[in-house]
This record gives structure tokens, sequence and C-alpha cells, in this order.
């Protein structure tokens, strides 16, 4: 187990090194930052070197090696944007994106599932058939045309919660956390659910597809015939059984809302890391950017090392065949 | 709108509660953030705008662009090249430090200083001296007759306190570390920052030692940035913010609808125009192949009289917008209306050019253009595209990103063969137009033509804007840039479309003065 | 949990190809002709698809021929609304282009996007989720960690590459032809990661039964046991996730037009018509941003119930 894990995080190191590697290959074609760092009168020479100093003609494995050795001090540079450093810059954004994420995914999760197993049991009620169907409504409009219904009905028109913005927000000294006010907190509920409708859905019909095959298999057939009450059939075999394309989803959609918030935080303004990547893309920041993909790939890292011991936990059929396989990544 | 009412009626309980009873906060947003608090960190309106808050000039603007005395109380030329400014006395920085011609001289050497994205407004300044401590005297590169206009967005910094926290540059991209002045700020000016939260908030309160006598009635500015135009406007509409600087053309309607909000509008000094390659031989995007149609003035003229900006005017722009004829607007020195109005739109004329230039059967080109720098940058393009498909120009509209698009058509690439761009002639002044746009551009011309992207070039518009900068009889100097200007315009080297509007909306309980050169002075803001 | 290990699926053993099919046939028949709902929307998407195919013939307008356009035409409300005009049955958007024959047009766009890219990405993504999780080792954490690395990427950033390489490789002449698929190939590349790991996780399930280790033992060979006991169990989330990937790749196209990249804005696909007309919703101007908003959903909708239907009627255990 320790080892598997231990592997594991060698190889995120290796992850992150590949994506910081991809990343420079793709700066060469965001743009050019220079354009928007200086005034429009600056000279072309002026101009040049500003673009020389700042190593962007440099090749691009130059670069990415200045970025790692850089970064292996602990020093990500200067934004181009805010003339900021830009390990603070996104510090500072990271409890913002995360909250909201963390919030959507748990509504995606509290509705989903209990929407996917009703919906499941009771495959051709009307009730399910109207559920189904309104909630593919929510995933075929576009997320920015949702998020700006919501604030047309929510505060332009019954003046309930607030457009943009993350409300007051209380400093726990690592962390500017926005759940303790009342007012951040109803800040937080349109962005969350914009954001969350996606994956509601998604793991909604994703475990309503896993009930029904489940419920179908002999496994069930022989549970049912032994007795047991449709409860504990329902529940404690059927349900358990959903859970490993579900636990596989929701831990890559998690990763996925981070990544998703950048539309979410851009139509709401919140201010978190989504927000700063797409100015970033913009503005052709190449510090921002770079940091932020290897922060995102260590995000991803993490959440998959933690959904594959997940299925451990729940699928104990699982446990010893993936020792051999582990074994074999010698 | 009782609702609207009840929320505010709520608002205001809400600030009664942390506030003294008179405290009148003005709340508004931008659809960008004031990238630093650093007033030498941008060359850019909105920067320089929010900033004038906080620091001060020597001279400053009053509400018609008129110069005035501003840290300075009075000036004389003691010789062409020389000026000397009287400094105000008893003026006293935010954290109560005394203003004096130390501050102006360190003030200088910062602005043309490394990290510095201002030096062209102090290009023309060669030496800044110290008199006494309050006498300071500006020499200047030759006769400079515009030395005022330039400086008057210039603002000072205190010496003590860049030193004290080691901000004696500005932010230097290359040196990896942040200036203390980015997120701080101690200027002499009407307000102070209190709190900077960078993308989030900026909060400002009055100075209670200002010199001047505060027209305004404020206790406190709350700024935020709402970059999504839709959610900008639901939160004025919603009654969260007061005050939005930038309006998108097609919400003007709506607002102005909307009983107890109210739009505010000008024009604006930028002047959007397109431009052509003419240099190259062939064209990089196009189906002519073995010669440069751009090269023939009636392809370009066909061109201009093709494109009909009433309708773009009043169907892409709703209105804000004023089409001119010129690469200078109205506000700018040298414009005359002669020069803006607009050959007519013509399509017949166009189809007949076109032919004459043996395209009887058009032809095919790329057009670059951005899509969020300019307002409706890429509607005004797929417009111009379709008035050049009646004449037969089929155009491969090609709107991009600006990080992209600029990469792509500036120099030293300058790869593109029919563009948009926008200018501010930052010294409201047309030379700097003309030497910029229009002016030719090369090897041994330094940063002349700079933004001539297509390449425009005359012989006699180079010597005029070589005798337009040290030029220091008014009229003369009118004179030249009149004739170099409709040598441009009878030539067709651009193709000017419009000069945008300054579109703000405002609660009508807000009374402020908008400037036309786009800056919101909280000094004359009044809340009732 | 031992004696919870399924037996062989006894309908999942590979049987003569001819009676498998006739009995595919009858069973989708069967349960097609039984659900009004399929019924429905197979109806829909086909009118859908066929007025998207047959957008040059039957649209009012080429909205595609700009020399058409009148910009004094723009913003004209639906036919039957106040100051409508009766060539413009659904209005005109902001360049003064008929908003239905734009939708036909732009679906065009939009479903080839929708289609090829979804393909792509459920190709790409079941192949590589079946040989980790059947393979395992270092495959799978090959296969895995390239996840990663793909899953960091915003599509937005993917397709920027891949416009880069293209326009860098391709001559210049080109670049408008290849537009679509360099948007293709850029969703597709961005999706994939979600099938590998949804397919990965049910064949890591399924190749720890008997009945798999059974097939292993008697050296049935792995391609045959990857298409017809693993594949067969992992097809149900793929076809969830497909399904409702198609509304999310059409309107990915839309974001990324914004970049630059993509179908140029003369040429509106329905997500651009979306992303274009969402800047009107306050003013008023509803039908630029609703009327394609509509269409879309339809889409989305119908696909979803065929590819419920089909993932129901196809699952052999389910029968």
């Amino acid at each position: 187990m320790i080892a598997f894990i231990v592997q594991r995080l060698v190889q995120s190191v290796i992850v992150m090194l590949t994506v910081a590697f991809v990343a420079f290959a793709l700066f060469n074609f965001v743009g050019d930052p220079i354009a928007n760092v200086v005034g429009q009168d600056t000279s072309l020479e002026d101009r040049a070197k500003l673009r020389e100093s700042l190593g962007l003609n440099d090749p691009f494995v130059v670069q990415f090696a200045r970025f790692v050795g850089r970064a292996a001090q602990g020093e990500f540079g200067l934004s181009y944007q805010h003339a900021r450093p830009v390990d603070e810059l996104i510090l500072e954004r990271m409890p913002a994106t995360l909250e909201l994420s963390f919030v959507a995914a748990l509504l995606a999760l509290l509705i989903g599932v209990p929407m996917g197993v009703y919906t499941g049991l009771h495959r051709r009620g009307s009730l399910s058939r109207l559920l189904m169907t309104v909630s593919l409504i929510g995933v075929s409009l576009p997320t920015f045309l949702i998020g700006i219904l919501l604030i047309l009905v929510f505060s332009v028109q019954l003046g309930w919660l607030p457009s943009f913005g993350r409300g007051p927000t209380v400093d726990l000294g690592w962390w500017q956390t926005g759940l303790l006010t009342s007012e951040g907190l109803k800040a937080l509920i349109l962005p969350a659910v914009t954001l969350g409708l996606f994956q509601m859905t998604l793991i909604m019909r994703l475990v309503r597809a896993e009930m029904l095959e489940v419920l179908r298999t002999d496994y069930i057939k022989f549970a049912r015939a032994r007795g047991l009450t449709n409860r504990a059939v329902n529940f404690g075999h059927a349900l358990k059984n959903t859970m490993v394309p579900v636990i596989t989803i929701t831990g890559l959609q998690l990763g996925s809302i981070i990544a998703f918030s950048i539309i979410t935080e851009t139509v709401f303004q919140w201010p978190g890391m989504g927000l700063l990547f797409i100015q970033a893309v913009l503005f052709a920041d190449i510090p921002v950017m770079a940091a932020y993909l290897v922060l995102m790939a260590f995000f991803f890292v993490v959440i998959n090392l933690i959904v594959d011991l997940l299925y451990y936990v729940v699928d104990p059929r699982l446990r010893i065949d993936r020792g051999t396989a582990a074994g074999h990544g010698h | 709108m009782s609702k609207t009412i009840l929320l505010s009626a709520v608002a205001a309980v809400a600030i009664l509660a942390a506030q003294p009873a008179m405290a009148k906060t003005l709340k508004w947003a931008n659809d960008g953030d004031v990238n630093s608090m650093d007033p030498y960190a941008r060359n850019e309106t909105f920067l320089l705008s929010f900033m004038s808050n906080i620091y001060e000039p020597l001279v400053r603007r009053d509400k018609n662009l008129k110069v005035e005395p501003a840290l300075a109380t009075e000036w004389t030329q003691t010789a062409p090249d020389t000026w000397r400014f009287k400094l105000r006395e008893d003026v006293k920085f935010h954290d109560g430090a005394p203003f004096t011609a130390d501050d102006v001289v360190f003030s200088y050497q910062r602005a043309t200083g490394p990290g510095s994205n201002i030096p062209t407004k102090l290009a023309s300044v060669k030496e800044v001296r110290k008199i006494d401590d309050h006498t300071v005297e500006f020499v200047t590169n030759g006769p400079n007759p515009i030395l005022l206009e330039e400086i008057s967005d210039w603002y000072i910094m205190d010496k003590e306190w860049s030193e004290a926290n080691n901000a004696t540059q500005a932010a230097d991209l290359t040196k990896n570390e942040e200036t203390y002045a980015s997120r701080n700020a101690n200027g002499t000016g009407p307000f102070m920052l209190q709190d900077r939260q960078p993308d989030v908030k900026t909060v400002l309160v009055p100075n209670p030692n200002w010199w001047d006598e505060p027209e305004h009635n404020l206790t406190e500015v709350v700024f935020s940035r709402i970059g999504n135009d839709a959610t900008r406007v639901a939160a004025l509409l919603s009654g969260e913010i007061d005050m939005i600087y930038t309006v998108p053309p097609q919400d003007v309607e709506r607002i102005r609808r909307t009983p107890g909000l109210r739009i505010v509008e000008g024009p604006e000094l930028r002047t959007i125009f397109l431009g052509f390659d003419q240099t190259r031989d062939e064209l990089l995007e196009s189906s002519v192949k073995g010669k440069n149609p751009f090269k023939d003035p009636k392809v370009r003229e066909a061109f201009y009289r093709a494109i009909d900006m009433d309708a773009i005017k009043s169907k892409v722009m709703r209105g804000a917008s004023a089409p001119v004829g010129t690469m200078i607007g109205e506000g700018i020195n040298g414009y005359t209306d002669e020069l803006g109005e607009r050959y007519p739109h013509d399509v017949e004329l166009a189809r007949k050019l076109l032919a004459e230039a043996g395209y009887a059967d058009g032809f095919e080109v790329g057009l670059d253009c951005p899509n969020d720098r300019y307002v409706n940058d890429e509607a005004i393009c797929q417009a111009v595209a379709s008035m050049l498909a009646r004449v037969g120009v089929k155009v491969n509209l090609n709107a991009q990103t600006r990080s992209k698009y600029f990469a792509k058509i500036l120099g030293p690439a300058y790869d593109t063969s029919f563009y948009m761009l926008g200018w501010t002639p930052s010294t409201y002044d047309a030379h700097n137009a003309l030497y910029n746009l229009v002016a030719s551009r090369g090897d041994d011309k330094g940063s002349q033509g700079l933004f001539n992207v297509g390449g425009y070039s005359n012989p006699r518009v180079d010597e005029l804007t070589a005798a337009i900068l040290s030029e220091t009889d008014a009229d003369k100097r009118d004179a030249m840039i009149q004739e170099a200007l409709t040598i441009h315009k009878e030539e067709f080297g651009h193709i000017p479309l419009h000069q945008q509007t300054v579109v703000w909306a405002a609660r009508d309980n807000v009374d402020l003065v908008q400037l036309a050169d786009n800056y919101f002075p909280l000094r004359f803001v009044r809340l009732q | 949990m031992a004696i919870d290990a399924l037996p062989p699926d006894a309908t999942a053993r590979p049987r003569p190809a001819g009676r498998f099919r006739r009995l595919i046939d009858s069973e989708l028949a069967w349960s097609f002709r039984h659900s009004p709902a399929t019924i429905a929307a197979a109806v829909v998407t086909l009118v859908l698809v066929l007025s998207a195919l047959l957008a040059p013939w039957i649209a009012p307008q080429d909205p595609f021929d700009l020399a058409t356009l009148d910009l004094f035409d723009a913003f004209t409300p639906p036919a039957w609304t106040e100051g409508g005009d009766p060539r413009f049955l659904l209005g005109a958007d902001d360049q003064g282009r008929d908003v239905l024959s734009a939708i036909l047009h732009g679906m065009r766009v939009s479903l080839f996007v929708g289609f090829t890219s979804v393909l792509f990405a459920a190709v790409v993504g079941v192949t590589l989720g079946l040989l980790a999780g059947y393979l395992g080792g270092w495959v799978d954490s090959v296969i895995m960690r390239m996840a990663d690395v793909q899953l960091s990427f915003p599509a937005i950033l993917i397709a920027l590459l891949i416009d880069g390489v293209a326009r860098s490789v391709l001559p210049r002449d080109l670049h408008a032809d290849t537009a679509l698929y360099v948007v293709v190939l850029a969703i597709g590349l961005s999706y994939w990661v979600q099938y590998a790991r949804t397919v990965r996780g049910s064949a890591l399930v399924e190749r720890s039964k008997d009945y798999v280790q059974a097939a292993r033992v008697i050296g049935v060979h792995p391609l045959r046991i990857l298409a017809h006991h693993i594949l067969p169990n992992a097809i149900g989330p793929v076809l969830v996730i497909a399904t409702i990937n198609l509304a999310l790749a059409i309107i990915t196209e839309a974001t990324l037009s914004f970049l630059g990249l993509g179908v140029p804005p003369t040429q509106p696909s329905l997500g651009t018509l979306i992303r274009v007309g969402n800047d009107f919703l306050f003013s008023g101007e509803w039908w630029i941003t609703i009327f394609p908003g509509i269409a879309l959903v339809a889409l989305a909708l119908s696909v979803n119930l065929l590819g419920d239907w089909l993932r129901d009627a196809l699952n052999p255990k389910l029968r």
C-alpha cells in the first residue's frame, strides 16, 4: 500500500514535469505578451529588449528548463499582468476556487446520486422521465447562458442573491473563507448551482445506468431470491455495486469542476484561480499559465490517487489484484 | 421598482450600521481592474484616470480638459527650451510627508527609469533641475510647445516613501520581485488608498488634508472589477453598484429605459480605423497573386466607399459612435470638421473603381480583427466583410483575442494584409497620430511609423511630421497638420471608421463629470 | 464475497455472428416500438439532422453568403411579433442574418464537430481505457499518467497548440479549410480521458471475475476477451458520457471560436450563435440566443434519449 502511494507520488512528479514541458511548447502559440505589457508607443527596440530579457526569444526547451530550475527553488516568477509573484497570486485565489468547487461537487453528489437511484428504481415512472428530461436541459445550455439566466432571475428580477463576487470573507490566517458569513454563503449559491448542474446531470444519469444494469444481474436476482428486503437489496447490494464507475467519474469530475470553474468564475466575477487563468490566457501571461497548469496537474494526480484508493475500499475484489498490478510497475 | 428601493434601503441600513451617519459610499465597477497602484506601471487610460484620484500631476485638467495648476501654481518659459515651475507650498503626502522639489526630480527619474511605462510622456524633457525647495526647472530637447499637455497625467510620487519601501523603480518584470508601490499608494490627491485586493475590490477614502477645496461629498469609494458585460449590467440593474464605467452598447437602451438609472455619454478620443498592407509586392492573404492591389489608391478608395458607416453606427454601435474621416477625432489638437467629414458611402462608385483598377470580379483578402479590444470590434469587422461582399470582395475574417491578434499584426512581423486598429493620441495632439500611424516606417527611422502596420508612405507627409514636432508657431504648425492629414485623406492611406463613444451608466442620485478623455475624476462626484 | 462473484454471463458468450445479429435486430426493434419517447426522440433527431443536411436547399437565405446580408435588417424581431418581417421567421441577428437560416446552416457545422469529436474521443478513450484496465502494470501507469497530463490542459489550450502547429506546418492557403478539423481534434483530445478512466474502472472489475479468469486460462485471445466480455460491461457509462458530451462539444466549439480558433464568425455555428446572442439577452433581443438554444436543447435531449434506449437495448444483462 505504502509502496503504491510512494510510487504514485514519484509518477506525479513526472506528470507535472510533462505538463510543464507541454505548456512551454504551447506558449509559442498563445500570442505575444509584450504588446499587453508595454505602452502603445513603446519602440520596437524596447519591445525587443524586453522580450529578450524576459527570455521569450529562447527555444521553449530552454524556457522550460529555466522554469523547472526556478520552480525547484520555489520561485515561479512575476506575473506579466499583475507584476506580482505568481505563487502568491495563485495561493491567494485558491480558496475561492476550492470552496466553490467542493460545494458544487457536494451539490452534484447529494442531488445526483439520490435522483439517479430513484430514476433507476422507477425506470418507467413519470416523475423519473420528467427528472431525466429536465436535467438534460441543464446540460444542453452553455454554462455562460445558464449563469446569466440565473442572474437575470435571482439578482435582477427577484433581488434575492448577489450577481457577482464572493461577498465578505473571513481571514483564517492561511485561508480566506466565504463560508462563515451569511452574505458569503448567499454569494456562493448561484455560482455553485451553475457549476454543479452539469456534474449533477452526469452523476444522476450514470448512477441510473449502473443501477439498471446491476438490478438485472443474477447476483441481485439471487439476493432477492434469498428473501432479502427490497431496501436491503437496493441499497446494500445494488447501489454499492454501482459505485466504482460513479467514484471514477466523480473523482474525475472534481478535477474538471475545478477546471470548468473558469467559465463560472468569469460570469460571476468569482475571484478564483479560473478567472486568474483565463485572464492570463487572454493576456498571454506565461508565468501564471505555467504555474496554474502544473498545479492542475498536481490536483489531478492527487484526486486520481484518492480515487484508486477508494476502489480498494469499495470493491475488495480489486485489492489483491491491484497489488500484483502495482507490482508489475517496477 | 419598489424592490430596488427596498434593496437600496437595506444597503443603506447596512452602511449606516457600519459607519457614521453621513456616510456616502460610491460603489462602481469596470470591466478591467486597475492593473497596478503604481502610476508609472502602464500607459493606459483607465489606470491613469483611477490613479489621478490618489496622485496628482504638476498641472491637471479641469472639467473641459483645460490645463490648470495643481501641484505647480505657476510656470514661465525662461528660454525656448526651459520651463520654470513654482510648486505649491504646504502640500502633504497621505503619510504626512511634505511635498517638495526633490519629489519632482525623483518622480522624473522614476518615470524615465527602468520598468516605467510612461517615459514617452517625458521624452522631450532632457533634465529636471531643483532650483529651491519649491521651484523646479524643466529643460527640453529643443522647443516643445505642448509640454504641459504631455505632463498632465504624469503624477508626482514621494521620494522618501519610495526609498523607505524600496520602490524607487517601477515594477521590473525581469527582476522577479514585486514593487511595494504596485499595491500601496502615497500621493497628494483627494483620495487615499484604504484597501486593495487586486481584481476584487479597491477602497478609497477622502484625504482630510487635501490642499484643494473638495467638491465631492463622498466618505468612501468602493471600486469592483466585473469583467463579464452582462453581469456588470445586472449588478447595476439590481442596485448592487451605483455606476459602471464601460457599458456594452447593446445594453444602453435597456438602462436608459430603467427608472432610476441614466446613461452618460460623450465622444472618446480613440479613433478606430482599417489599414491596408501597401508595402509587400504580393499580399500574404489574398487571391491576387504577383501584385498588391492595395498599392492602387483606387482599390483603397473602393473599399472606403463600400463601407456604410451610418449603418454601422445605427446597428452595430447603436448610435454610440461618431463616424470620422481622418485619423484623429474631435478633441485632438489639429482636428477640423472638414477633415472629419467622411466621403459619402457609394456602392456604385466602389464597383466602378474596382473595375477601373482591373478587379471587376473582385478578389479575396484576409481581414485581421481583435474580438476583445475595442467596442464591438468583431461585429464591426463582420459588417465590413458583408459590405465588401456586395462589391465582390470576399473577406476572410480572422477575429482573435488581442494577444494573438497584436502578435500577428504588429511589428516586426506586420503579418497582415488588411486589419483593424484603434489609436488614442496620448498627447491629445495630431503629431502623435501622424508620427505613429501615418509616417513611413523603416529600419533607419527609429520608432517612427511603428504602428503604420500597412506601411503607408508619402515623403511630403514624413517631412511635415518632422517639421510639426519643433514648430512653435501655433498657426504654422496647425497648417502643416492640415496639409499632412489632407494628403493622407485624399490618398486613402487608411479607412478611418469612427470615434467610439464613452458610455457610462449611473444611478440618478450620482452627480458626476465625464471628461472627453474618458477620465472619471472622483473629486467631482456628489451623492444625493 | 466470493459467492457473490458472477458466473460467466451466458448472453455475453460468443455466438455465431448471424444469429447474434438477428437477435439484436429483433430486440432493438421490439424495444423501439414499445417506447414512445424513443420514437419521438428519433423523429426529432432525424428532422434536425436532415434539415441541417438539406440546409442549402431549405433555408430561406444563405447566411454564409455575406453579400446577401443587409445590416439594416439587423435585430428584426420574429415574424409574429411587433415589428417582425415575414422574411425573417425567427427574426434576424446582429448582422442582419436570418436566424432560422443561420440555425440550419450552423447546425451542420455543430453536428459535424459534435459527432466526430465525440466519436474520436470515445474511440481513443475506450481503447486506452481497456488496455490500461486489462493489462494493468506499467501500461496502466503510463496511460493513466498521460490522462493526468491531458486533464491538466483545458480544451482551449489544447486547441491553441494544435492550431498553432497546424498553422506552422500547413501552407497559409489551407488554414481556412483545416480550421474545423483542428477544432475536432482539439475537443476530441480534451475529452478522451473521461472514457478511458471509466472503461478502465469497469475493466478492472471485470477482469478479476471468474469467467474472465477462466477464459484467460483456457487461452482465449486477449482481444477477444476485451471485445466480448469486458467492453459490453463498460458500454453503459460510455454511452452516458458520449451522449452528454455531444452538447458539451458543440458548446466548446463556440468557446474556441472566441479565441479565433474554429469556424470564422462570418460562418457561425450553433454554439457561436448562442455565444454572440448571449450579449443581447438583456437588451431585449432574446431571439438571437433563445432559438439556437432551443435547437441545441432539442438536439441534446433527443440524442440522449436515443442513447438511453440504445444502451438499455444493447446491454445483454438487461434482457
